[in-house]
């Protein structure tokens, strides 16, 4: 007992407990019932996926998490939760036999990716960390400068097209989206 | 107790399940989007042990930034689908919007 418990680091306890708010997070994503719980255990575990990446070393891309995930696209998908009907109950869960075949084949998963990561031999090095942000800037402007440009016509091309789908959808059924503003009311 | 790859790995294996559990059970459009956000996150873990646990190189970095970016931009176009949908349709259910398949 003494043994165990001498073994115990801090950092190992801080890691414990990251993947725990991750993992439940992602439980919470996926057992509750309402859309909005859902939406906040989201945000729980990106937090904890964060705070691994800054476990991890890697600043930059942790900070990243927290901008664009949480301060983003949770923002938008909450407010999409909002703007939509059945606001919090997802009246319509699947049945049990759907939910069955699936428990069972996302546990047949686990147990091979389990299998595989405890099974394989990692070839890694010892490695200490060491802030990232300057080396990720160098990358992006050097190795990365195909991609990095790529990326952005991409963001902004779908960006624009999301942009032009929510509006168009808004100028034709503005008798529609009225009814449905009513009904929210 | 050394924290070694092993052991991102075995979390964002149980992240992807999660994930994959997600998508699979739901039928609200949108509950969908956040599993294939648990899903890219867990993929994301991988890139930033694999990046961290060898030496040198920022590839899986640079590589979990671009797997960010390209969450942002598909969260933006199905968000914006959900929506029009609704509009549409007057539903965010998956199994009720069966007007493609003919």
């Amino acid at each position: 007992m003494m043994d165990l418990i001498s073994q115990i680091t801090v950092s190992g306890l801080m890691f414990w407990f990251l993947a725990a708010v991750t993992i439940v997070g992602g439980l919470g994503v996926a057992l509750s019932q309402n859309i909005l719980y859902s939406g906040f255990c989201l945000m729980i575990t990106l937090i904890g996926v964060a705070g691994l990446y800054l476990f991890l070393g890697a600043d930059f891309v942790g900070a990243v998490q927290l901008i664009v995930y949480i301060g983003g696209i949770l923002v938008v998908i909450l407010f999409s939760v909002l703007l939509t009907k059945r606001i919090g109950v997802d009246k319509t869960t699947s049945s049990w036999m759907n939910r069955g075949v699936s428990v069972l084949g996302c546990l047949a998963l686990l147990g091979m990716l389990l299998f595989s990561v405890t099974k394989a031999t990692w070839r890694v090095t010892e490695t200490v960390s060491t802030p990232t942000t300057a080396r990720i800037g160098d990358g992006l402007l050097r190795e990365y400068l195909f991609p990095f440009e790529l990326i952005s016509v991409v963001l902004l091309m779908s960006l624009v097209g999301a942009m032009v789908l929510a509006r168009r959808a808004a100028k034709d059924n503005s008798g529609q989206q009225q009814d449905s503003i009513e009904r929210l009311q | 107790m050394n924290i070694g790859i092993e052991h991102y790995l075995i979390v964002s294996s149980f992240l992807f399940v999660i994930g994959m559990y997600t998508v699979a059970t739901r039928r609200h459009a949108v509950a969908i989007l956040m599993g294939v956000e648990l899903l890219l996150n867990s993929a994301s873990i991988n890139f930033v042990a694999f990046s961290h646990f060898v030496e040198g190189g920022i590839s899986g970095y640079v590589f979990s930034l671009f797997i960010i970016v390209l969450a942002a931009a598909e969260a933006a176009v199905a968000l914006a689908i959900v929506l029009s949908l609704f509009r549409n349709t007057n539903t965010v259910d998956v199994t009720e919007s069966v007007t493609l398949q003919g």
